[in-house]
């Protein structure tokens, strides 16, 4: 065992993973995540905190992370490399650690542009490729990136991203495979739309041994509406969203969209099930925790196994 | 060359503010060439502020002199007889300039007409492009002539990143993915093996005021 977190223990167990997300509030609230973390309890294996997603101020994702601990779930610490420099996310590291977080997802993080605070100085210090190997430094090595010893180092099992449909498609299997060679434990890629651009993706990194060497976490998103699914189209980048996914919302009437939308997810995720190389679904339901349940009973992802 | 733009009309004349002779210093080199701090665009200056100024009725008198280079003592020495007469020095050179400036005369208000902007390419008359950030330690070898810190919204080394978006950034479609483009160029010289290998966290050298001493010469006293 690297972290002896509960999704480490999950996906060596053999087991088929199921993360969630959380994303803290714009405020000092801690009832909000108690709240959503409610939904999440006993349906994920570990729930990942996002750290100011979309460049918005919110509450640290380390403290969320602590609060969804106290709440009996585990979480998955998200890092963005777009807010502090490298000494800033080693003490954050150590801290983490401290207070009981095992697994971290390292990012690269949206552009400061997209938030409420567009003339902030991005830090890029490192990317996400160097974070990575910055934790997993820290973990095997017991040293900082800059070479002194850590007393007691923090054991994380180690997650990235991964996007199989941004351009250039021929590199994102090698994109993937250079996040291994750096020291990435689990993958958790975008919302996947187009199935069969994913299957392509996925069956290069069988075929190149990736899926051998990483826990690949399929990245699943239920569209609540036809809006929701042109918006995701047209004005989110890197996302591939199919003409025939928002045919089949707009056949239904506006009132069973939503639920058409989890049937789209559960049928995806009863695929990702079968497909070699996946090892899980990480569900990304935005603002949306409360159908959790609902969503992880009806693509029978319950009960999660206890190990 | 360095790409500089001229600052606002009204905050160059609140910098002039209370003075009532002020000797306006262009510069012949990369900010003449980017057509906001030459000869040309020193005589153009002071007319306005002239004429500002008049209206107000609270004259400025402007003199004027552009010199080869503000970043070169050797060409700053023609000034020297010059300044006694004014009360303050508006610069139009880069802020490389307008420093070394300030150091010749310390004991004269030196203050900036232009804002520096960028080390940048011409693409045609008036318009510059930014290309490169002088970090001191140089990857374009590795990534096809493309630089990924300055071209790269997030200055990646290992891109492209998630927002990469059918060859445009995320921040912009009509910005570039500088990591979708340094593919293109590698794979077209089948050179993509350069990028297969994880480039470590940078030991950033731009964080103090950095010295270049060439070989064979040596640091002398400041003359």
């Amino acid at each position: 065992m690297k972290s002896g977190s509960n999704l480490e223990k999950i996906l060596t167990a053999g087991h088929f993973a199921f993360t969630g997300e959380l994303g803290p509030p714009r405020g000092t609230d801690a009832d909000e995540v108690r709240k959503k973390a409610s939904y999440l309890k006993g349906m994920v294996d570990a729930v990942n905190i996002t750290d100011n997603q979309t460049a918005v101020v919110r509450m640290a994702s380390w403290a969320a992370s602590i609060i969804v601990i106290q709440e009996g779930l585990e979480p998955n610490y998200q890092m963005v490399c777009r807010d502090r420099n490298r000494l800033a996310m080693q003490s954050d590291i150590l801290g983490a650690y401290a207070l009981g977080i095992r697994n971290m997802l390292c990012l690269s993080g949206d552009h400061q542009k997209f938030g409420d605070h567009p003339q902030a100085k991005g830090v890029f210090d490192i990317d996400s490729m160097q974070l990575i190997g910055m934790v997993k430094k820290m973990r095997d090595e017991g040293k900082f990136l800059g070479g002194t010893e850590i007393g007691h180092p923090p054991k994380i099992f180690i997650g990235a991203a991964a996007n199989p449909f941004a351009d250039p498609f021929e590199w994102r299997v090698h994109r993937l495979a250079k996040k291994i060679k750096a020291g990435v434990d689990f993958i958790q890629t975008q919302c996947i739309y187009n199935m069969e651009k994913f299957r392509t993706w996925v069956k290069q990194a069988n075929d190149m041994g990736l899926t051998e060497k990483v826990y690949l976490l399929a990245g699943v998103t239920p569209m609540k509406s036809v809006g929701m699914a042109k918006y995701m189209k047209n004005n989110v980048p890197g996302m591939d969203v199919p003409d025939e996914l928002i045919k089949r919302l707009q056949g239904v009437d506006k009132k069973m969209q939503a639920d058409e939308g989890i049937k789209i997810a559960c049928e995806q995720i009863e695929e990702f099930r079968q497909l070699k190389g996946v090892a899980g679904v990480h569900l990304m339901a935005i603002e949306w925790e409360h159908k959790v349940p609902e969503i992880a009973e009806r693509a029978k992802m319950l009960p999660r196994p206890v190990v | 060359m360095i790409v500089a733009k001229r600052k606002p009309f009204e905050e160059i004349k609140n910098l002039l503010k209370g003075y009532r002779k002020v000797l306006n210093v262009g510069c012949g080199t990369c900010v003449a060439v980017c057509l906001v701090g030459g000869e040309k665009e020193v005589a153009v200056l002071n007319a306005e502020l002239d004429m500002a100024r008049k209206l107000e009725e609270n004259p400025v008198e402007m003199g004027a002199i552009t010199v080869e280079r503000q970043c070169d003592m050797e060409y700053l020495e023609i000034l020297d007889s010059m300044v006694d007469e004014y009360e303050a020095l508006l610069s139009m050179a880069c802020g490389a300039g307008i420093q070394f400036l300030a150091e010749r005369y310390p004991a004269k208000p030196v203050l900036p007409a232009v804002d520096t902007t960028f080390l940048g390419v011409n693409q045609t008359v008036g318009w510059y492009e930014e290309r490169c950030r002088s970090c001191s330690s140089c990857v374009l070898g590795l990534t096809g002539g493309i630089c990924p810190v300055t071209m790269c919204a997030k200055g990646l080394y290992n891109g492209p990143c998630g927002g990469t978006n059918k060859g445009s950034c995320e921040i912009d479609k009509n910005q570039p993915c500088a990591w979708y483009q340094i593919y293109e160029r590698l794979k077209a010289q089948n050179r993509l093996d350069c990028i297969l290998e994880i480039t470590p966290p940078s030991e950033w050298q731009n964080q103090i005021p950095r010295t270049v001493i060439q070989p064979g010469y040596k640091k002398q006293e400041k003359k």
